[in-house]
């Protein structure tokens, strides 16, 4: 049993036209027992950030509280938010000092950079960054989500039809994974607006 | 003096609120070779008279004007050796930077960090600053503690906010500038810029008004020679 099997998580980002879309499953496992039904995976840190965390649920709760220290942080010093790829690096960092005794936790962070153009990365849990210009997942469900993906991805859609295909590319490969699953929550990011969504799948 | 036990500051307060070691700290930049810094619309100019002591000083080897970031440069008035401290340590800090969030430091924050070192100095009693640790050092008469900085440094950068121009102070206070002068002259200097500077100067502009201003107060000081 590997300790990054021990909760259990789904976790996709996906680049769209000038937005993209972060999701994520619902279910908190220990092992074989699911606990909750309606867990948190993806978190804002600020409108055009979003940082999802898959793997060692305690692990993943501990970093993002350090994040948001951190940023806070950098928000009063410097009298502004951090631009994604900035973020990603910050979090690479973190992950890297514990090089011997590390988190772990894969995260996933989505943004929108410089003059709105969307940024997503996915890195290991000790902080090899790995940027893709399409999009990038995490968790027990990776395998089957990275064909998922691959067979429904398309460059330079719309938000509406980005949602309809990172739910399907969610949805389909948590049914394969008997760790992850129990619905799914999305966040489709634009310029303007974050649209929370929340998917009802195979409840089991 | 010599008592370990006795671990007081150098700046310690004066009746008056005053601390002493930095007022005269600022008479040592006071008395330094002139230094300025002109904002303009499109970048910023620093500039300082290299008065060396003999012809025979191979001038190449001095560097009074020096760079901390591809975009940020730093000129002083005051002590040179003290002035090659705080250049190195603010190298290592925008370089630390970057290392963590691989992106150049903003010129607010390498200020504000420079700023934080000169303040150190100016606090820390026996104790060393810039160590992570409290530690008394005696030396042969028996002095413990340290001295602020005997400079002041003109920060020029250029980032996301612009163009910027900062005044960092041996007491470790920092002022935005459109236009300053430190060292030998000062007073003169700063009423020949407050003449002179326009918001929408080029920057072609603020170099030749800096040399003009320099040339000011050498022109000044050749008339009181002669």
């Amino acid at each position: 049993m590997s300790i990054f099997e021990y909760n259990g998580s789904a976790l996709i980002a996906m680049v769209g036209k000038n937005c993209f879309a972060i999701a994520s499953d619902r279910r908190f496992g220990v092992q074989l027992q699911t606990v909750a039904t309606d867990f948190q995976k993806i978190y804002r840190i600020h409108d055009r950030v979003f940082l999802g965390l898959s793997g060692l649920a305690t692990d993943a709760q501990t970093l993002y509280q350090r994040l948001v220290f951190r940023h806070k942080l950098y928000q009063l010093r410097e009298e502004r938010d951090m631009k994604p790829e900035t973020f990603a690096s910050l979090v690479s960092a973190l992950l890297y000092e514990k090089r011997f005794g590390p988190y772990f936790c894969q995260p996933v962070i989505a943004g929108l950079g410089d003059e709105d153009k969307p940024f997503i990365c996915t890195m290991d849990s000790i902080g090899a960054k790995e940027l893709a210009k399409d999009f990038v997942v995490a968790g027990t469900a990776s395998e089957s989500l990275y064909g998922a993906c691959e067979a429904m991805f398309k460059p330079d859609m719309e938000p509406e039809e980005l949602f309809e295909i990172i739910s399907q590319a969610l949805l389909s490969s948590v049914d394969r994974d008997c760790l992850s699953g129990w619905g799914g929550h999305v966040y489709v990011v634009t310029p303007t607006e974050v649209k929370e969504r929340i998917l009802k799948g195979r409840m089991d | 003096m010599g008592d370990s036990q006795y671990s007081f500051s150098l700046t310690t307060f004066s009746p008056s609120g005053k601390l002493v070691q930095i007022e005269h700290a600022l008479t040592a930049v006071g008395s330094g070779q002139t230094s300025l810094g002109i904002k303009a619309a499109n970048g910023v100019v620093i500039a300082t008279e290299k008065k060396l002591p003999s012809i025979l000083v191979d001038e190449a080897s001095v560097q009074k004007i020096q760079v901390l970031t591809p975009n940020i440069g730093v000129v002083y008035s005051g002590m040179g050796p003290d002035s090659r401290v705080l250049v190195r340590k603010s190298r290592k800090q925008a370089e630390q930077y970057h290392r963590l969030y691989k992106e150049s430091i903003p010129v607010t924050q390498l200020v504000r960090e420079t700023a934080a070192v000169m303040q150190e100095f100016t606090q820390s009693g026996s104790g060393r600053p810039m160590l992570g640790w409290l530690q008394t050092i005696l030396d042969f008469n028996g002095n413990c503690g340290v001295r602020p900085f005997g400079v002041s440094l003109l920060v020029a950068g250029f980032d996301d906010n612009g163009p910027q121009l900062y005044q960092v102070d041996p007491s470790g206070s920092y002022f935005s500038w459109k236009a300053s002068a430190m060292g030998k002259n000062v007073s003169n200097a700063k009423t020949f810029l407050e003449k002179r500077y326009t918001d929408d100067m080029e920057l072609d502009d603020a170099v030749h008004t800096a040399i003009l201003t320099l040339k000011e107060g050498y022109m000044h000081l050749k008339l009181l020679f002669f």
